[in-house]
């Protein structure tokens, strides 16, 4: 197997664990008992699919690397993760449309992955499809109510789409990884996702009465090819930090 | 234990020739070992009293989310992290379906969440102590779950049908919980030197407030015996804390970790193990609001109330648009 096919790998789960770690930081701090149990379910399913992609990707590299290994004991320009996932999680609108661009492209990448031509990789993506179409019939319920509410939560709201949105362009570029796994057959192309994506999400933020930036906006990137926003280190150092001071320990 | 020091009102306890009435028939009901449901007549007492003991239990398993959530972004494997979401996860459904128990007795969530946030209603005390180390989410899940067991075990069988059905659930998932600790503690103390000494310093600060938890002991107590006649406390917090020495020792010694108290032995004759004088100063120091981490805890609960303010009334007045859209197309 490629090198390609394993950063492919790394990318899916790598998105999945540091998507779940920001939502488990919310733990006994969410806005009602039943966010805090959505969230935690939410970060769940996702920590449960990072292990599997990471798993895989430790298999198909064939180094002696586990799950735990990469989770662990890779630095921020090994990680390659979308910038978007790693942004704070800020107020819970911050956290809340974060989580909506996310799972607006998910859905859509997961549907590309189960048509892979790597049975391992459908196979995750199968299950893995399952648990997301929840998240984002729940994400895109909330946005629409938060955005539609009061006075307060659709400033709040817009203003987190204002903010996140330059991070969203990343999610649609494609390089040497991506092309490579489109023409083996086991991956998406990142491009085609983007007009079913703005789609969408136009429809949504429009029920929410929140007005979608431009679509030509200036946006970030560099995530995929592991070069991070600050905010990554201190999420790694945070959890890493025992594989890290306990070398060698087993947990 | 989960519910310290519940208050009944009681001054003295009368016994069953004493009663008359829909007091006498309650009475007999609860003798009879037949559950009391939400409409069915109860004493004023008996109401406050599971009020008071139920959003006491709810509380401490809200406020119990936050020394375990200390260590989910620092979980030291993915399977480990994935456990502790999980079991942190189930403590806010405990604290959901306790807060529903409480709500069949009139009283409102908002209501009892408003009496936890200004200190009047309380949590268990040993939520109160920081979560220092990995090997503290091991002890927590060993002593605490386990003392929350041996409490809980008998109230699925206490008066009260709603929290006698929640207990049920909740003991499933707490021993559970229980296990995932032993686990953590036993891992611990199979590795290396460092890990083994975290694991009995996490010990050495868990055991006497875990022994606190069960409450000073009311032999005496005029509301603890009002909680037995009425079926809501089946056993003394003497009784239960001395079974919970006497399945946690065994349990230490296989882990080969030191109980830290130099008047712990078997006695023979009684058939239980003895253990050495707790001092009680401390634990009603914490109860005071002076533990280690009460203002921090009750800051924290506070914080993602007012926090989350904008969020509920968003909920609210998007619900009271929708009501007055569909309103407005029926007409």
């Amino acid at each position: 197997m490629s090198n390609d096919t394993v950063q492919y790998l790394l990318r899916l789960g790598d998105n999945a664990l540091i998507l779940s770690h920001r939502l488990s930081e919310w733990c006994g701090k969410g806005p009602a008992l039943e966010e805090d149990m959505a969230l935690a379910n939410t970060a769940l399913d996702l920590l449960g699919q990072a292990r599997l992609w990471l798993s895989y990707a430790g298999e198909l590299e064939d180094a002696g690397r586990d799950e735990d290994a990469l989770a662990y004991r890779r630095n921020d320009r090994q990680f390659c993760n979308l910038l978007l996932v790693e942004r704070p999680n800020g107020s819970y609108a911050d956290t809340m449309v974060r989580q909506f661009f996310f799972d607006a492209w998910h859905h859509l990448a997961l549907q590309g992955l189960c048509r892979s031509a790597d049975e391992r990789i459908a196979g995750i993506a199968a299950k893995a499809i399952k648990e997301v179409e929840y998240h984002l019939r729940r994400s895109s319920d909330l946005v629409v109510r938060l955005g539609d509410g009061t006075a307060q939560s659709q400033k709040m709201m817009q203003r987190a789409v204002d903010e996140l949105w330059t991070y969203t362009g990343e999610m649609f570029e494609s390089d040497g990884v991506d092309e490579q796994a489109v023409v083996a057959g086991i991956g998406f192309d990142p491009v085609a996702l983007r007009e079913p994506w703005l789609s969408y999400v136009r429809e949504v933020l429009s029920e929410a009465t929140l007005r979608i930036p431009p679509a030509d906006a200036f946006m970030q990137k560099g995530g995929k090819q592991g070069r991070h926003t600050e905010a990554l280190s201190y999420l790694l150092g945070e959890m890493q930090y025992l594989q890290r001071a306990y070398p060698g320990a087993q947990w | 234990m989960y519910a310290q020091l519940v208050e009944t009102g009681s001054t003295r306890l009368r016994k069953l020739d004493e009663l008359s009435g829909d007091e006498r028939r309650f009475q007999e009901r609860i003798d009879a070992g037949i559950k009391i449901e939400p409409k069915d007549w109860m004493p004023e007492g008996y109401r406050k009293t599971l009020i008071r003991q139920i959003s006491q239990h709810a509380h401490s398993e809200i406020v119990g989310q936050l020394p375990e959530g200390n260590w989910i972004t620092r979980a030291p494997t993915l399977k480990r992290k994935a456990i502790l979401l999980a079991k942190v996860q189930d403590e806010a459904g405990h604290g959901l379906y306790l807060y529903s128990a409480a709500e069949t007795l009139g009283v409102s969530r908002d209501q009892m969440i408003d009496d936890l946030h200004s200190g009047k209603a309380k949590y268990s005390s040993i939520f109160n102590y920081p979560t220092l180390s990995w090997a503290d989410i091991g002890a927590i899940g060993w002593l605490v779950d386990g003392s929350a067991i041996v409490n809980q075990i008998p109230l699925c069988r206490c008066s009260y049908g709603p929290y006698a059905r929640a207990m049920v659930r909740v003991c499933k998932e707490e021993s559970f919980h229980q296990r995932q600790g032993f686990d953590i503690m036993m891992a611990l103390c199979r590795g290396t030197p460092e890990q083994k000494a975290m694991a009995q310093d996490a010990l050495n600060r868990w055991w006497w407030p875990c022994l606190m938890m069960f409450g000073p002991s009311d032999a005496e107590s005029v509301n603890s015996a009002q909680s037995a006649q009425w079926g809501i406390k089946l056993f003394s917090n003497d009784e239960l804390r001395q079974k919970m020495v006497d399945q946690t020792v065994p349990q230490a010694e296989y882990l080969g970790l030191t109980i830290p108290d130099p008047d712990l032995k078997w006695n023979e004759e009684k058939g239980h193990y003895d253990y050495g004088a707790i001092e009680w100063a401390e634990f009603y120091n914490v109860v005071k609001g002076n533990g280690p981490c009460n203002r921090d805890r009750l800051k924290a609960r506070v914080d993602a109330h007012e926090n989350g303010a904008w969020f509920r009334d968003a909920l609210l007045a998007y619900a009271d648009k929708q009501a007055q859209r569909s309103t407005a197309a029926a007409a």
